[in-house]
């Protein structure tokens, strides 16, 4: 019963719940009773809030009872990525430096996913500051691959794929600076999408690379990925790069979600895509496969820029987070040094106690890249090939609707693989990047197993702001194949 | 071979950015980024003299919000994670003036 | 010491608070004083995630301030952060423009003591937002209060123009009239709402060879008394070192300076520029300014006549003495009451001397604006015009404004209230002058006589007629009876 309730779509749950069919309360009991029963193992939550869940869920059920109107994720268990700031509880960003944190303010996406009636259940781990593509570089806990428990989730939002994979919420919240939501989803055999740059307020999200950071959905299936998108898109005052409703008018995700798309043009990129390893490869073959019996026409393109997406990326990520985590000083809130000897080793103290070896390590070389005598030829010459790269896009999205490649080079890979090896981990999310910094949207959604019985995920990169035709060539892929129901089996 | 970044430049560095690096980190770091440097160097593969750089992917400008007040924090809610005020200042260590930066 | 041959060279870097409502990146309140982070938001104490949304009217007063500074305004313009560790700058960074800054390339207008005006070079103008404030009162602990963290602050950087102390007091002088007339800083001293850092150096004449002293920049200074002094004080302290060191300007030796305003003295903080590296970048949490022609005629429209043009005028159309011209201008509203006043038809020497006189100790006795006191240019005109044509008496007048102030009534009305309009009545007064006249043969003889005594024997039948009529005659009308009589 249990499962079969924790197995429905968000979609379902919340059209049972305004039905009357299940409860809230019910859900949410459900969740945690998953929770209790596999986060110890999987770790995907830093913090997690049963009795405020429990509460509003009780809530919803009476406003359902009274026949009050409900919002479009009525009654539905949500997890969100612990970089996004709520009025409750800690927003630690996996990091000692705001380990005990409490924001007096909501992320502009906590107040939509509340206006929509969902039922916040928790807040999930992640690589420190978001940065990381393993979730290992958390300060406050492990996060385990739910299909492999010696494997890692990905990362950084390796906590909402995870808790997502292992049925511990319907659908969470991540956050995507370098392919952060998409390669935990492929890893964990989910649904993840990225939305156009601008598309999804940032506002209290505690920022990683600010012309590249982007909310987005992790979910069951495309279709919850829809309604996500539902609500948490739109235009936000607070947010001087969230766009305009006149630029870029929000719409009905949900709307003719199941209709295919006719005379679908794909690109792909043979040159760049051979850097994937051999399952990999295979699924992608079979993917394309799939909408060539959809009628959709395939067509071979080179983008000679997107090798150089990797090197430009760690430039222009680290160098904003060079500058946006330089609050992080233990003088207005976070962690501070004990007997600093005077003011500045308040600073550098408290900032080398409070980060981890990765989020110094970006800061290092942020910093560098921004100083002095360096500036043109790091951050300068990153933001020249930035430009490069989206004429790459722009020049291809003539020519075809979306462009199809592997989210990952690899499945998830092993606890401590490339730990110790910063430029192997940097390298894994060569596939990931060029959609950050060209703004554009992306999504992840399962497209096999490799022989070990890991996920593969299939992404899929369209134009600005088409998120809603994106999702419908998704949905089209998923309508046709049933890895987004293959379920990750626990030997606990 | 020289190192892209050795140590004197990790540790400049990592003042700037103020942090206490221990020597054991100073000197990972200047291997580890040095590798990355390396790795980076292709990017001078690409001739982009007459290239722009591109801040910011959105044809955005003229963001404005009105000269309207908002309601501001009560002053418990902004010290309520300060590692250490005074009545209601935030408290530091002593500074010295001289050292300001601007 | 022998005598130098110098040249004293002098630029500004001036910061000034625009009079926003709220602050440039958020809506919290700009209030002067009050409890320390009680203005304070997320966004100015750099809380995590929140971000910077850019203040419409702190742009368009800092477009307004480079209009007047008759500057190139920029097509495209961006936000950069500059960064440097310190307690009152909550995000560690300060949002600043750097490359683009919004203006570039104008000039100042600055009156001389001589009369003339000079023009000063303006370098560029960009906005930026200000910095907390630290104090040490703990002991061994400072305290840090954000209340005026994110103030729009206008950063304007003059060309080394200035020759003399007294040439950088009157740019301070003017710009803060500037700023006031325009209405986009109250330009408070006091409440530190203009800044100035003068960077000083000399070039000296010695045996046929020139020298430049190292550049000396004066650090947070804010008052006039302190920029003015502050420069004297260094051309004396430059010089002698000169004298002393023979130390030239080279690159790296430019020092900072504080200033000791009690000991009149500048002090060393920084002997040499240290290489600051504030890693500029383009703030990728707020997008670039692009400036509209139809953006940019609405603003011009917003300008007003620059006091040194008002100055100007007066002095030229009006006839007014340069230093009336400047008491006049040196607020807009008293500038524009006195100019509506003349335009009203009357003489522009009288209204001065009604303002200056008169209207100016009434306003600082109530502390406002002599426009402020609830006359009327139209009643202000009435008046100066009454006393021109002798219709009451300067002490009158006096007392007229002091009523009209009070009362708010007209100054015919009050003239007649207060019985103190004087009579030109030739008939009436031909009478009285008569009845002097018999009454005083000695004087009457002693006037007609011609010779040393007419003066004052003139003078004593004037006062007789005065004193008869209760002071309310008009003295010019009884001159010209008792010239008819006398002759
Ligand atoms: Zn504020």
């Amino acid at each position: 019963m249990a499962d079969e309730l924790l197995n429905l779509t968000c979609k379902q749950l919340r059209d049972k719940i305004t039905a009357g069919t299940v409860t809230s309360v019910t859900a949410v009991e459900a969740v945690f009773a998953q929770i209790e029963a596999l986060d110890d193992k999987v770790g995907a939550y830093i913090s997690t809030y049963k009795d405020r869940a429990l509460e509003a869920a009780q809530t919803i059920d009476r406003k359902i009872a009274t026949g009050k109107s409900t919002g479009p994720l009525a009654g539905v268990p949500v997890a969100i990525k612990d970089n996004m700031c709520t009025d409750f509880g800690e927003t630690t960003c996996g990091s000692k430096i705001l380990e005990n944190f409490q924001a007096p303010y909501n992320a502009h996406v906590i107040e939509k996913l509340r206006a929509a009636d969902a039922v916040l259940i928790g807040k999930t781990n992640l690589d420190e500051f978001a940065m990381g593509s393993s979730t290992e570089n958390s300060a406050l806990k492990q996060t385990l691959n739910p299909w492999d428990l010696g494997s890692v989730p990905g990362g950084s939002s390796g906590g909402s794929a995870a808790a997502v994979a292992a049925r511990m919420c319907f659908a969470a919240l991540g956050s995507d600076t370098g392919g952060s939501i998409r390669q935990p989803a492929g890893f964990c055999g989910v649904v993840g999408l990225k939305p156009t740059y601008g598309r999804v307020s940032r506002f209290g999200l505690v920022a990683y690379g600010s012309s590249l950071d982007q909310i987005g959905p992790v979910t069951g299936n495309v279709t919850d990925a829809a309604l996500m998108m539902n609500v948490i898109a739109g235009h936000d005052k607070r947010d001087s790069t969230s766009v305009s409703n006149d630029m870029a008018p929000v719409c009905n995700y949900l709307e003719k979600l199941n209709e295919d798309v006719k005379g679908l043009k794909i690109a792909i990129v043979p040159e760049f895509n051979a850097g994937a390893d051999q399952n990999v490869q295979n699924a992608l073959t079979s993917a394309l496969d799939v909408y060539k019996n959809l009628g959709a026409q395939i067509i071979e393109v080179k983008m000679p820029h997107l090798d150089y997406a990797i090197a430009a990326y760690y430039l222009i990520a680290t160098a904003e987070a060079s500058s946006n985590l330089a609050r992080y000083d233990g003088v207005h809130y976070g962690h501070r040094t004990e007997n600093p000897a005077d003011y500045v080793e308040v600073y550098s103290k408290s900032r080398a106690e409070g980060f981890g070896a990765e989020v110094k390590r970006r800061i290092t070389l942020g910093t560098y890249a921004l100083s002095s005598g360096y500036y043109d030829a790091y951050y300068l010459k990153a933001l020249k090939v930035r430009n490069l790269i989206r004429t790459d896009f722009t020049k291809t999205f003539k020519e075809a609707d979306c462009i199809i490649m592997p989210t990952s080079p690899t499945t998830a890979f092993k606890l401590g693989e490339k730990i110790e090896d910063p430029l192997q981990m940097y390298l894994a999310d060569i596939y990931t990047i060029a959609a950050n910094l060209a703004g554009l949207p992306a999504i992840s959604i399962p497209c096999g197993l490799d022989k070990a019985n890991l996920p593969i995920g299939l992404q899929i990169l369209s134009p600005a702001f088409t998120e809603k035709k994106l999702l419908r060539i998704a949905r089209m892929f998923e309508g046709k194949t049933d890895y987004h129901n293959k379920k990750p089996v626990f030997q606990l | 071979m020289a190192k892209k970044i050795d140590e004197t430049q990790v540790r400049r560095v990592a003042k700037l950015a103020r942090l206490d690096l221990t020597d054991d980190e100073v000197a990972r770091f200047s291997t580890q980024l040095s590798a990355i440097l390396g790795y980076v160097e292709k990017l001078n593969e690409l001739d982009t003299d007459s290239v722009e750089p591109l801040a910011h992917c959105l044809p955005m400008h003229n963001v404005f919000r009105e000269d309207v007040i908002t309601e501001s924090l009560d002053t418990e809610l902004a010290l309520r994670n300060a590692p250490q005020h005074f009545e209601s200042f935030f408290k530091v260590p002593k500074i010295l003036d001289e050292d300001s930066g601007a | 010491m022998s005598e130098l041959e110098y040249k004293i060279v002098v630029g500004l870097e001036i910061h000034v608070h625009l009079a926003t409502r709220t602050k440039m990146f958020c809506g919290c309140e700009l209030v002067y004083g009050g409890e320390a982070n009680s203005r304070v938001c997320p966004v100015c104490i750099g809380m995590p995630g929140v971000l910077p949304v850019m203040n419409k009217q702190a742009y368009e007063f800092a477009l307004l301030t480079a209009l007047a500074l008759n500057c190139k305004i920029s097509d495209f313009t961006k936000w950069d952060r500059k960064s440097y560790y310190y307690p009152d700058l909550p995000k560690n960074y300060q949002i600043s423009q750097y490359d683009l800054p919004l203006a570039e390339a104008g000039y100042i207008e600055i009156p001389l003591e001589t009369g003339q005006t000079k023009k000063i070079r303006i370098i560029r103008v960009h906005l930026e937002e200000d910095a907390g404030k630290n104090t040490h009162t703990l002991g061994n602990f400072s305290a840090v209060d954000l209340n005026r963290a994110g103030t729009p602050l206008l950063e304007i950087v003059t060309e080394p123009d200035m020759n003399s102390p007294a040439e950088v007091r009157a740019l301070a002088v003017e710009l803060q009239r500037i700023v006031r007339y325009l209405g986009v800083s109250n330009a408070d001293m006091q409440k530190g709402h203009m800044r100035f850092e003068p960077n000083i150096n000399l070039q000296i004449t010695k045996a046929g060879t020139e020298y430049k002293t190292p550049i000396v920049e004066v650090k947070n200074l804010n008052s006039f008394r302190a920029v003015e002094k502050s420069v004297a004080f260094e051309v004396r302290r430059q010089l002698d070192e000169f004298a002393e060191t023979g130390r030239t300007m080279a690159s790296g030796n430019k020092s900072t300076r504080g200033w000791d305003d009690e000991n009149e003295v500048t002090v060393l903080q920084r002997e040499k520029e240290e290489a600051h590296d504030y890693r500029y970048f383009p703030d990728p949490d707020l997008v670039p300014v692009e400036m509209t022609d139809e953006w940019l005629t609405r603003i011009k429209s917003r300008l007003c006549e620059l006091p040194i043009e008002m100055q100007k005028r007066f002095i030229t159309e009006y006839s007014l003495s340069d230093y009336d011209a400047g008491v006049l201008t040196a607020e807009r509203k008293t500038a524009e009451f006195f100019d509506a006043a003349v335009k009203a038809g009357a003489d522009a020497k009288r209204v001065c001397n009604l303002l200056t006189q008169t209207g100016m100790k009434l306003a600082n006795e109530a502390g406002c604006n002599v426009a402020d006191l609830g006359i009327s240019a139209e009643n202000l005109a009435k008046l100066a015009k009454m006393a021109g044509a002798g219709d009451i008496s300067a002490t009158a007048s006096a007392t007229i404004f002091e009523e009209m102030a009070k009362t708010k009534k007209a100054p015919d009305v009050i003239a007649a209230e207060l019985n103190l309009l004087q009579k030109s009545d030739a008939g009436e007064l031909e009478s009285v002058v008569d009845e002097v006249l018999a009454a005083n043969p000695d004087a009457v003889a002693d006037a007609a006589s011609g010779g040393k005594k007419t003066k004052k024997a003139r003078g004593f039948l004037l006062g007789r007629v005065m004193q008869k009529t209760k002071g309310q005659a008009n003295p010019k009308v009884v001159s010209q009876i008792l010239d008819k009589k006398l002759s």
